[in-house]
């Protein structure tokens, strides 16, 4: 677990971000009228037999630091815990819960939201109210 | 052409969680942490992701096939099972723990940071562990 780092307000910045995440989503709609969950994804550039598409869209998501890089001279700024134990037991909680619950931030919480799925609605507000309690045990209780 | 547009959609969601700030797993932590250091910015990426999503979906839809593909494939489930809240929660364990969700690990992942290393193949680890538990449940 990370010690608490401040973090500047971006509300612009993140609002302008959260846009291209949608434009990104529509554009997997109307090119293949699928709905853009990264884990889905993920799965299926391996066990879908549509799987080109899917190995290309996590290519993009490879080549964005890359594209950011060349256009700016640097890597974006980003702090992520070294701790081998820590983040070995939040992969593993990530993808198996992502896998076993059907989706992620994406898939449940921007695609599910914007279709206006009540499942996705009530992933949304697991993961969050989880997420939410782990931080405040990991830095407030323990 | 299902190559290329996959790979711009995919580049463009990467510069997205990048300018947002949800690559910063120090970030994310601190949207999560409202009792203590609580940045509020990712309210504004998800409600710019979801709103622009909302209405791109209501344009697209009503064309009758998308473009490189004979026909839309939406989640049909409507049921609230217990696999869903079980695997929500375990979820949300392990970004509060970590700070990564699927998309900025991936996305993170060339910047080779010691933590993102470990954690995207544990993530793909949990994920084919994940799919051949919800198999056998079913």
């Amino acid at each position: 677990m990370l010690p608490s780092i401040p973090t500047d307000f971006t509300p612009l910045a993140s609002l302008a971000g959260g846009i291209l995440i949608g434009l990104s989503a529509v554009m997997v709609m109307a090119l293949f009228g699928r709905v853009a969950g990264i884990v889905g994804i993920t799965a299926g550039a391996v066990t879908q037999d549509d799987r080109t598409w899917r190995i290309a869209f996590i290519g993009g998501l490879l080549a964005a630091p890359l594209l950011w890089l060349a256009a700016t001279g640097g890597f974006p700024v980003q702090t992520v815990s070294a701790s081998p134990v820590g983040m070995g037991i939040a992969g593993l909680l990530v993808g198996a819960g992502t896998a076993f619950g059907s989706g992620c931030t994406s898939g449940h919480g921007v695609c599910g939201l914007a279709r206006l799925s009540m499942r996705s609605l009530v992933a949304v507000l697991t993961f969050m109210i989880f997420a939410a309690a782990t931080v405040f045990v990991l830095r407030h209780v323990l | 052409m299902r190559a290329v547009g996959g790979f711009l959609a995919g580049l463009i969601f990467g510069l997205g969680l990048i300018l947002s700030g949800m690559a910063n797993p120090a970030k994310v932590l601190n949207f999560l942490d409202i009792a203590g250091s609580w940045d509020a910015s990712l309210a504004f990426v998800m409600g710019g992701a979801t709103i622009t999503t909302y209405l791109g979906y209501r344009i697209i839809w009503r064309r009758p096939a998308p473009i490189l593909s004979d026909g839309f494939a939406l989640p049909t489930r409507r049921d609230i099972d217990r696999p869903l809240l079980t695997g929500a929660a375990l979820f949300g364990i392990g970004w509060g723990i970590g700070g990564f969700c699927p998309g900025p690990a991936w996305t993170a992942l060339p910047m080779a940071a010691t933590g993102t290393l470990i954690f995207v193949p544990a993530m793909l680890l949990g994920i084919v562990a994940g799919r051949g538990i919800a198999r056998k449940a079913t």
